[in-house]
């Protein structure tokens, strides 16, 4: 199992991700964690810190996987966040792509 | 109808002011999320899954064309082109920013509309029958009282941080479209053996994790003692109700707790020894009221509608509206137009903007101005003439708002579930449309008659599932959602709530398990007339436990 970290971005509420060099709006870009301790520690250090900056709220760690090479969230909640709304797929994240 | 006074306009405009600074502090970090988020919720603006979601209220489900244009306005300009109507009347935008909310608050108020009581333990907007002053059956518009009930609670210091939130509905007809019984207040116009109208009052009831029925707590109250009356409950609950658990804070758990005697009791003694100052409704009042709701100027009609019946005969899509879409009015030569926001395979609730502009154009052409959101996550236009229905008809037809389904089972009830929500553990809106595919509104959909599905993505039951003939609950297991069934319920003048019927479904058997249901009440009704609910209340839960898990062995998931 690794991790990756969301929440959303104060100004619009969009999902976005904590990447390597600040926050991303897609998945693919999110920085992976293989273990546990290394996402909350990423989560109590850099995506607390950003949400006391006004940068994001409500950052949480969510588990992923990798199916057929691309990473995708392994719950339905967090993939449904990762993309957009199912029954609307000119909407979200989906829709850019 | 009812226009702001100028105390209400000034409070709004306070209020988005207000909203404004609390928003530049925030985004400057003046203000934590902590401090921030009350504020933002009390403006009726949620976090969800995406995105925020801004709630406008739409007191009592009664609109014109300008505020529906507006409506529509907001959804292109700041939002993505749709709104979402819900089961409380109101109207979700599920994409706006936060920088854009005090912005599409000014745009609502510059006609009269706001996002205020949408959320927190206050009480709510109040909602009331769709059909109110236009439908046959009724005794007395409703709307006035609600109106009076919005006008009083509003930013009441007293009620401002009750236990929970606290819903109140009013019906004036026979037949209760607004399902009162399932909420904490319930007013049901009725008339004394004087004939003499007032309020049969119902208190305690509920849907959530909870669902509880109203007890009736009064078989008459006189109407200028309504706000006396409504504070007396209030009160009794604010000091009585529970505010440990949040799960068990709401009226319907203190009056099931202490007993509904215990209940009565308390707030007739509570009526009867609290003072009268400021509270007594004068006639004068309600008449000053009223008159924003008098009935607009109905035309003369000699006999029937020639175009109305002529196309009626030649036509069967006509036919079919006419029949399920078009119900009786109190004047004669009119008729109330149910809008299906349901196209079979659609998102029940959802309008895009240019839907409402056509639905404001034909309520100003046709229906003098008024437009009506139902609980049922419809539209209505109440007051239109017979000899105009067609052309309101074909209009409808060219923007997909046809649909001759209400009323059937391809008109479910379906909360936003996961696909917005964040309290969801499962989807809602696949699942309708997935059903309303299988079912259709056509001579199958006719077959089945009178039919209501109703569809929740979690306990909350914003989908209302447990007053639903047939309810359907998502919830999770294991990560995978799974469906649970209920029948039986019902949110009309013969309350009652759905049973469950046993283990749960996968999302790809709920629709087949739905069918066998379906097939089942076709296999057993006396006749065509005898609808869903009939048949449940005459053999029971057994055939159709039968007829859904003989199939199914073993799928207990
Ligand atoms: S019932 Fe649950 S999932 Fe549906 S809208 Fe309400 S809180 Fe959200």
């Amino acid at each position: 199992m690794s991790y990756a970290i969301s929440a959303n971005r104060l100004s619009d509420g969009a999902v976005v991700f904590l990447g390597q060099n600040g926050w991303v709006e897609s998945l693919a870009s999110a920085e992976i964690f293989a273990q546990r301790e290394a996402a909350e520690a990423a989560l109590g250090e850099r995506a607390h810190a950003d949400a006391r900056r006004n940068l994001i709220i409500e950052p949480l760690i969510f588990d992923i996987r990798a199916r057929d090479g691309v990473i995708e969230a392994s719950h339905i909640r967090e993939a449904i966040r990762a993309k957009g709304p199912t029954i609307r797929p000119d909407l979200g994240k989906q829709a850019v792509r | 109808m009812y226009r702001y006074d100028e105390f209400d306009a000034g409070f709004v405009a306070d209020r988005v002011a207000a909203f404004r600074d609390q928003v530049a502090r925030r985004l400057v970090g003046e203000m934590t999320e902590e401090q921030f988020r009350p504020h933002r919720l009390m403006n009726g603006l949620y976090l969800q899954l995406h995105a925020y979601m801004l709630r406008v209220a739409i007191p009592y489900g009664t609109l014109n064309a300008r505020q529906m244009r507006k409506l529509a306005h907001i959804a292109r300009r700041y939002d993505k082109g749709y709104g979402h109507f819900t089961t409380r009347q109101n109207l979700q935008y599920n994409w706006p920013s936060l920088i854009d909310t005090p912005a599409i608050l000014e745009e609502l108020a510059s006609v009269e509309m706001h996002a205020i009581q949408t959320s927190g333990n206050c009480i709510r907007n109040v909602t009331a029958d769709h059909f109110a002053g236009a439908a046959a059956d009724e005794l007395e518009d409703p709307r006035p009282y609600a109106e009076i009930l919005r006008q009083w609670s509003s930013i009441h210091p007293e009620f401002t941080f009750l236990p929970r939130k606290f819903k109140i509905a009013v019906t004036g007809a026979v037949r209760d479209r607004a399902a009162i019984q399932v909420h904490d207040i319930g007013y049901q116009i009725v008339q004394n053996e004087k004939g003499v109208t007032g309020f049969a009052v119902y208190v305690g009831g509920g849907q959530g994790r909870t669902p509880l029925i109203a007890v009736k707590i009064r078989d008459f109250l006189r109407k200028e003692d309504l706000l006396a009356y409504t504070q007396a409950i209030v009160r009794v609950y604010n000091l009585e109700g529970r505010r440990d658990n949040k799960y068990k804070a709401r009226i319907k758990i203190l009056l099931h707790e202490k007993g509904a005697d215990w209940m009565r009791a308390a707030v007739e003694t509570e009526f009867a020894n609290a003072s009268r100052d400021f509270i007594e409704l004068p006639s004068k009042e309600i008449a000053r009221i009223q008159d924003y709701f008098a009935p607009p100027k109905f035309r003369k009609f000699a006999g029937p509608s020639e175009n109305f019946e002529s196309r009626r005969e030649s036509d069967p899509k006509f036919a079919a509206f006419a029949s399920t879409n078009v119900d009786a009015h109190q004047q004669p030569g009119y008729g109330i137009v149910t809008i299906s926001l349901k196209p079979i395979g659609g998102i029940p609730g959802d309008a895009s903007a240019d839907q409402m502009d056509i639905v404001a154009d034909l309520a100003e052409r046709f229906g003098h101005d008024e437009i009506r959101v139902s609980h049922e996550q419809n539209l209505v236009l109440p007051h239109v003439a017979l000899d105009d229905i067609v052309t309101v008809f074909d209009a409808l037809a060219k923007s997909n708002l046809a649909t001759a389904n209400a009323g059937l089972i391809s008109d479910i009830i379906a909360c936003p579930g996961l696909d917005y929500c964040s309290l969801a553990t499962a989807r809602s809106i696949p699942v309708a449309q997935r059903i309303s595919e299988r079912f259709g509104e056509g001579a199958r959909a006719r077959e089945i008659g009178d039919l209501k599905i109703k569809i929740s993505g979690c306990i909350n039951a914003c989908g209302h599932h447990h007053v639903a003939h047939i309810g359907i609950l998502g919830l999770e297991r294991k990560g995978v959602e799974t469906y649970q069934i209920t029948l039986g319920g019902s949110g009309d003048e013969t309350c009652s709530l759905g049973t469950l019927t046993g283990p749960g479904f996968s999302s790809e058997e709920i629709v087949d398990a739905i069918e066998r249901i379906v097939d089942r009440y076709l296999l057993v009704r006396e006749e065509a007339s005898e609808d869903f609910l009939t048949v449940y209340r005459r053999i029971g839960m057994g055939p159709f436990k039968d007829a859904l898990y003989q199939t199914n062995v073993g799928a207990d998931i």
